[in-house]
Order: C-alpha cells, then structure tokens, then sequence
C-alpha cells in the first residue's frame, strides 16, 4: 500500500491504495465513479478514457503508483463544471445522434473535449484521427464527426 | 401532433452524454460476491473429474457444478439440446463446467486457475468440410431448375466464404442475480430477450416462472450478440446465488466474453447461375452451408432467413436453394444482426457482379434488367408489396452517388502508374423485416400503454433499448397516435413483473411489430377516453390532460392493451418456404467506393452512399444511425474482423488483433431514405449489414480486375487474389 495526494475532479484526495491499482477500478470502486467505463482492459476500446493532468488517457492501463500530485478529470467532473463548450458537445451528441448504445459516449466525451480544448476548428482529418483510440461498435462514427464539427462552430 | 419523422433526442440520451446511465457493472448489492466460469479447454471429451488443487481458501469459495442443478440442466432454445453445464459430455471448447464465487476477484482468479478438469478427449470436428451431422436443412425450390440451366446462353459458377464475426459490444455480457427473502429471484442483466431469460431461469432452478423476476439493465450493444447467450449466463449467476444465499454479479473479461459467446454463423455458398446472351437471369442454382457450431441454438431460423434471402430481389423464373447448417465443435454460432441474409446476400451480390462480368454487360445493367417491379412475385411465392419499387431505389443511388462519374473516374485513375487503385461497386438487395413466416403468429406478442392521473403515458413492452432507439421511437409512435407531446409518453423499465411479453427484441420488427401493437392500443385509449371521459374529436394535448384526470378519477389509471395477430389469409408453409415469408420487405441500394495499395494489398473505404427505402422514417437522426453503425459493421464484415481459430477456440479474442472499425478506417457514410409518407414504417435495423461487404467486394474486384470472393478481405487475401493465375 502507498499514500498518494491527488485530485479527483478538482477535489484534493489523500488515498491508499495498492501501487498497482488500476486508475479505472479506483474510479469505479472506491470513487463510485461509474461514469468512466471498461470495455476491453487493454487500453483498446477507448472507453475508459479520462484526463490526466488534461490529457486524455486509458485509465485501465494506468497504475495508481504513478499519478501523486496527478489531476484526474472524469466524465461527471467535466459535466459538473458546467463548461459552456462541453455543454455544446454533449447537446451536439445528441442533436446529432451520437450516442447511441451510450456505453462509449463517456470515453468520446471526454477525448472530444480534450481536441476541441486543442483545436478549436478541427477538420474532418483531425476528428478522425483524435477519435482512432475510442471505439464505437453502434454509430459508425459518422453521427460522432458531426457532432464535435457542430460543438466546434462558433456560437452565434 | 406530427411527432414520427420529427428529429427528437433520443430519451435515455441525456443520461447517456452525462455518464449517468446505469449499467449493470454499475450496479453493486449488499454481500455482493463475483461470479466465474471454468470451461472446458478442450474442443471434445468426457468429463472424468473436477480436481481442486491446494492454495485458495476453498471454504469460502462458493462451487456449483452439474450436480448442484435443482432443475433441469438445460438452457432451453428450439431444441433443448445445450446443457447449462456439463455434466460428461464435451461438444466445445468453451462449454461451462463449473461456476465459483467469492467476494475477492483476485481470489476468485486463483481458484479458476487452481480448478483441474480431467477429460478423456474425443474427435472434434473441426472444419465445414469434416462436418457430417447435419443439423437443420431446407430447400426453395421455383420452376424447372434444369430445364433453365439447359435453356440458358451461359452459366457461371462461383464459390463465396464469411468468416465467423464477433458482435463486440463494448459492454460485455453481464448478469447479476439475487435470491430475495421469499425465495423468489430477481435477475438483472444486460440483455434483448427478458422473456428468453425468465423460462431458461425457471427451467434450470426448478422454479415456476412467475418466481423469477428479469430486469433489463442499460444496455452497451447487443446486435444478436445479447439475444440468446444472457440466458446462459443468467442462469450460472442464478445458480449461484442460490447456492451462496448472496447476490452473485458475473461481468465477462473482454477475452471471456470473445471466446465463449456466439458470433455470425460461417458460411460457404455455391452458385450456379444460368444467363441468357442479354443478361437476363434464368436460373440460379444455390447451395448454402452454415457452421452451426456445437449445439443448435436459433440455426434453423438463421437458415430459413438466409435461404429466402439468397435469391436477392431479382426475379429468378428457375430456381433451387438448397440450405444446411452442420454441427461442428466450435462453440455455437447464433444471432447477429442480418441472422443469415448477410452471408447469403454477399455471395448473390458478387456473384453478379462476376455473371456481368463474364458477360461483358455493366453489373448496374444486369440487376436493372432483372430486378422485381411491383406486381412481381418473389421466391417464395410472395408478391411485392404495392408501392415499392426497387428500380427507383437502384436509380436514386446511382445519383445520389454519382454512379457514372464516379466510375469513370476511378477507371482513368487507374490506367495511370499509380500502385494505388480504385473501384466503386455496388449492391441491391432487401431485407425481411419481422419473424419468418408464421412466427409472429406464434409469438403472439402483447404491448400496452397505461395512462396515469398527470395525464403521463407509460409504454409497457419488453422491447429493450440497446442503442437502436427503441425507447425513442416507441415513444413517438405512441405521441402521434394519442396527439400528445412526446414528454409526456415514456417507456416503463423493462422488467417482466412490469411488461407484457411483447416479444424478442430482435429481427428488425421492434418498430414494426411492436410499434405497431403500441399504436393499436393507443388508438384504444383515445376511444376509451372519447366514450368514458369526454375526450372531443380532435383534440389537443390540454383535452387530453382533462380527460385522463377525469378517466382516472372516476376508475384509476386506464390501461389498454393490444395483442399481435396476422392479417387474414395469411399462408405460410414452413416446409417449402412458400408463402408470406414477412410481413414487408426493406428496399435498399448501397454504393462503395475504395482505394487499394497494389503493394500492401491494404483497402481504404474513400466513399459510402446508403440509399433504402423503408417505408415512413420515425425518427431520421436514429434512422441514420441504424444505417452509420450496420455500414460501419459491414465494413468490419467486408475487411477487417477475422477470427482465428485454433483448437476449437478463437486465438485472437483480444481487442488488439481481432480488428473493428475506428474512425480511421470509416469515412463519412451518406444516407438516403426514399420514403414513402403514406407507408407503413418497416424494420431498418438489419438492413444495413446486408449490402455493405458486397458492395465493398464489388468495389475492390472492379479496382483489380480480381475475383476476391471470400471475407474478411484482409490484406493477404487481397494480394493473392492479384497474382497472376
């Protein structure tokens, strides 16, 4: 077991965990953050995502013993700040119908976010290639592009 | 109140983008213990003993083997052939053995690995071509076959293989099971059929069914996938659960859930088609083999699609389909969206495409020259419904795809020295929508709505949200039909102490069908409401809130139902497949365009262009989503999912080597829907993994010049197919 300080969606934690502690299963089981899903366990699917210290990364492959002093963003911290941009994402997702069965949505959202925090008008090429690490078996993508395409429009 | 066709967000949708859906991971009970599965590892033999090595805590460790069954052991299907555990026999790899439990995953995996079974081995059998016991067959037969064959100017055989194919929801197959005080049990799962659960739980417990309870839970994907194998694992948690005395929540590993679940049925198909000189079709003769895998499961239902679909939308004056599916010692094949048509489908579509070619005719000639106009009759007997007419929807795809130009320009592309070259293809084709045949009468489904004193609607079905947008279009069927707004229509949780048995959730025939049975019983509330509470006629969503106050006060919330029963003179003979195979048919023309590396033998999809006609849309945006996601299926269909097996078993039951589609790999894909307003919605959900590998094939055999004529069409497939004969 180790002591770490983290932050959990701008919460300031002391936890002890085993070092091998997976950052999804710390989410799951002992933050009852179900928002952040597991979908393979192998850092393939995508759905895990969360941000690490603003990136975005597959929490099933990242061990706690490297995130002291990390910053940890999951979907519902990024839904409880209220971020005008992420609100259009999320609306954008489901005006465009890009969700469907939902249980990759969390990972879209969170690596959606993460581009159009770097890009503020990406293209199709851009979209795309952001998106190749999370893997929808239901909306054949396309509904997904138009929806960042959308949440990255100006607001008029 | 025109609320179908409107672009309405999806119900659960919010809940979705937010991470606040609940799936049944997400779910945890007081005691909770994780259950496993020990299997059997070997692809056949009888089992002598279960030996326990030493090292785990044993005595906390829950066991429950075939001996631990208080009912029959048995997960009941069309033939009640497939144990719930092996008691002897081995017939697959991957057949369940023994179930543990314990508190501690990491405890848990020590016992599975501690656990040794001693088998006597037995013969396997392990290819299509070894395969003897034929599990289920069926022929359709049309004219006089050799008479034309004999008469035809020319004849073209071709042999066409689909691999196996993994469904790959990201949410694994996951049940939760609990034993209340009572003794009753309450199942919770991730699943399509509550009412395929419920029976096989009683079936297996010993327990009337009315003492088991199934709740659906959120649902990451099903596609055929969550049709018939919950079953099995709700009845292992079950087990369980019963034996701890403590809820047991069995969630598969990604690997698990690859390896032992159902995939598409493998198929080889041969065709031998008689053409006159002009490219008319005279004969086709077919033989369509299955691998069924090691028990039946819903074979002889995936054979019957498969076989009527076989001749595609073509009239064939000549015809002989002869379909078998063989028992094999993989695990059992099963559902997965198209359940048949697809690989049927694929190999008439190219199969044409080589017919054209050897007749020196354009492949869009051919189909336009022999595709069903209305008042034809199809294969079986049926005619083509009024209304439809699938020369239209091969000519709007043609424009909506820029056909010609298209086709012109990838040919001047491609006489210049560029290793990379590129073809368009497409393919015609339909899709039955609802049970085959008299299955619907059969199945005999009910659906209800039920009204509360707010003046609120509750849809009670057991049709589940998979991701498909049941919940949603249901809820817009049911507004239109009341003239309600569509909040105030909402579907009850899927739970069978709640909803009637309205059937599987499968087949495309959840708007269809049960959307249909929906708009029955809501056209019974508004009569009820009319004669007991006033209702004017018409009336507005503020008449309806007084009536409902007015009907409730007076006898307490109304409750209409309405029970699906088949249009009078309906015939269907399910020994010859003559008659109304379904109840409609989905039209549809699909368009690919590709560009392929001569020197890697690697295939980019560059365009995609979806034209069908499936009656009134009811909602367009989880219309086309049906469409994106069954295209984006069928590509993975068409290049990339390969599964391989070894032993009996899928060696590549990881997310890194069996390979989907990621947003690299999938352009944009355009959708049409040429929609008839005044028809009847028909079922979409299948529809789109029919026509998309041919059309892929189509397009790379054009780019090539080659006859590839077997899926996935990976890489070295695609090199081989280009070296000279």
């Amino acid at each position: 077991m180790i002591v770490l300080d983290l932050t959990i969606n701008g919460r300031l934690v002391r936890v002890q965990v085993a070092p091998l502690t997976r950052l999804l299963d710390f989410l799951r089981e002992h933050q009852k953050l179900t928002g952040t899903k597991e979908g393979c366990g192998e850092g393939e699917c995508g759905a895990c995502t969360v941000l690490v210290d603003g990136l975005p990364v597959v929490s099933c492959l990242v061990p706690m013993g490297q995130l002291d002093g990390a910053a940890v963003t999951t979907v519902e911290g990024l839904t409880a700040v209220g971020d005008p941009g992420l609100q259009r994402l999320q609306e954008a997702l489901l005006d465009a119908g890009g969700t469907q069965c939902g249980i990759c949505t969390p990972g879209i959202v969170v690596t959606a976010h993460a581009l159009l925090d770097a890009r503020s008008r990406p293209t199709l090429e851009e979209i795309r290639d952001a998106l190749a690490g999370n893997i929808c078996r239901c909306t054949g993508y396309t509904a997904i592009y138009e929806a960042v395409r959308r949440a990255a429009e100006p607001v008029p | 109140m025109t609320t179908i066709g409107a672009p309405l967000r999806r119900k659960e949708g919010l809940a979705k983008v937010t991470g606040r859906a609940v799936y049944l991971d997400d779910i945890t009970r007081p005691g909770l213990l994780w259950g496993r599965t020990v299997r059997a590892d070997v692809p056949g033999g009888r089992l002598e003993r279960i030996d326990f090595a030493p090292g785990p805590p044993w005595d906390e460790i829950v066991v429950v083997t075939a001996r631990d069954i208080p009912g029959r052991n048995v997960v009941p299907l069309i033939a009640d052939d497939q144990p719930c555990l092996v008691a002897r026999d081995i017939q697959h790899r991957e057949e369940p053995v023994v179930l543990l439990a314990h508190a501690d995953r990491q405890v848990l995996a020590r016992a599975v690995a501690a656990i040794r079974l001693v088998v006597t081995p037995a013969p396997a059998v392990l290819s299509l071509a070894a395969a003897t016991d034929v599990l289920s067959e069926l022929t359709l037969e049309r004219g006089d076959l050799a008479a034309g064959l004999a008469g035809a100017d020319l004849v073209v055989d071709g042999t066409y293989e689909t691999g196996a194919q993994e469904h790959l929801y990201i949410e694994p197959q996951a049940m939760l099971a609990e034993v209340g005080e009572d003794g009753a049990l309450t199942v919770w799962g991730s699943l399509q059929c509550p009412y395929y659960v419920r029976p096989a739980v009683a079936t297996v417990l010993g327990l009337p069914e009315d003492r088991v309870r199934v709740i659906q839970t959120t649902t990451g994907g099903g596609f055929g996938g969550k049709e018939e194998y919950p079953s099995m694992i709700a009845c292992h948690a079950a087990l369980l659960a019963v034996k701890a005395r403590r809820p047991v929540k069995i969630v598969y590993e990604r690997g698990e859930d690859m390896r032992a679940t159902t995939k598409r049925h493998p198929s080889r198909t041969r065709h031998r088609v008689g053409v006159s000189r002009d490219g008319r079709l005279l004969a086709l003769e077919t033989e369509f083999v299955l691998d069924g895998g090691a028990y039946l499961t819903l074979s002889p239902v995936v054979l019957s699609r498969g076989v009527i679909h076989a001749p595609g939308p073509y009239r064939w004056p000549n015809l002989r389909i002869r379909g078998r599916v063989m028992r094999t010692s993989y695990p059992p094949h099963g559902a997965f969206r198209g359940f048949g048509a697809p690989q049927a489908i694929f190999a008439l579509e190219v199969h044409l495409d080589r017919v054209a070619r050897a007749l020196g005719i354009d492949p869009v000639e051919l189909r336009r020259r022999n595709l069903l106009r209305p008042g034809d009759v199809m294969a079986t007997g049926q005619p083509v419904e009024p209304g439809v007419d699938p020369l239209a929807v091969l000519d709007r795809a043609l424009d909506a795809s820029g056909f010609a130009a298209r086709r012109a320009a990838c040919d001047a592309s491609n006489t210049g020295v560029s290793a990379v070259k590129r073809g368009v293809g497409l393919a015609t084709f339909f899709h039955g929508a609802g049970f085959t045949g008299a299955g619907e009468s059969k199945l005999a489904s009910e659906a209800a709505l039920r009204l509360g004193a707010d003046g609120r609607v509750e849809i009670l079905a057991s049709s589940a949200e998979i991701g498909q947008g049941a919940a949603t279009t249901h809820a817009q069927i049911v507004s239109e039909a009341l003239s309600v707004p569509y909040e105030m229509v909402s579907p009850a949780v899927v739970d069978t102490a709640v909803v009637p048995n309205s059937g599987p959730t499968v087949a495309s025939r959840t708007v269809m069908v049960v959307g249909g049975l929906l708009a029955q019983a809501a056209r019974e509330m508004v009569d009820r409401l009319r004669a007991q509470a006033g209702l004017p006629r018409p009336h507005t969503p503020a008449d309806f809130a007084v009536a409902a106050r007015a009907y409730t006060d007076a006898h307490g919330p109304l409750l209409t139902r309405a029970r699906y029963s088949a249009p009078a003179g309906w015939q269907w003979d399910e020994r010859t497949l003559t008659g109304e195979a379904y109840a409609a048919y989905a039209w549809a023309c699909y368009v690919a365009e590709v560009a392929v590396d001569t020197r890697t033998g690697e295939t980019e999809v560059t365009d995609f262009v979806a034209v069908q006609d499936v009656g009134r849309v009811v909602n367009p945006v989880t219309a086309r989503g049906q469409v994106h996601g069954g295209v984006c299926q069928g590509l993975g269909f068409a290049l990339y999912e390969d599964v391989v097996w070894q032993e009996g078993g899928m060696a590549n039951a990881r997310m890194t080597n069996y390979i989907v589609p990621t947003s690299a790999d999938t352009p944009p894909i355009a959708v049409v829907f040429c929609q008839g307003e005044a028809s009847p919605s028909k079922g979409l959900g299948e529809l789109p993994m029919d026509g998309t590998a041919p059309a892929v094939v189509n397009a790379l055999n054009a780019a090539l010049g080659a006859e590839i004529a077997r899926i996935p069409a990976l890489p070295e497939r695609v090199l081989q197919a280009t070296l000279p004969a």
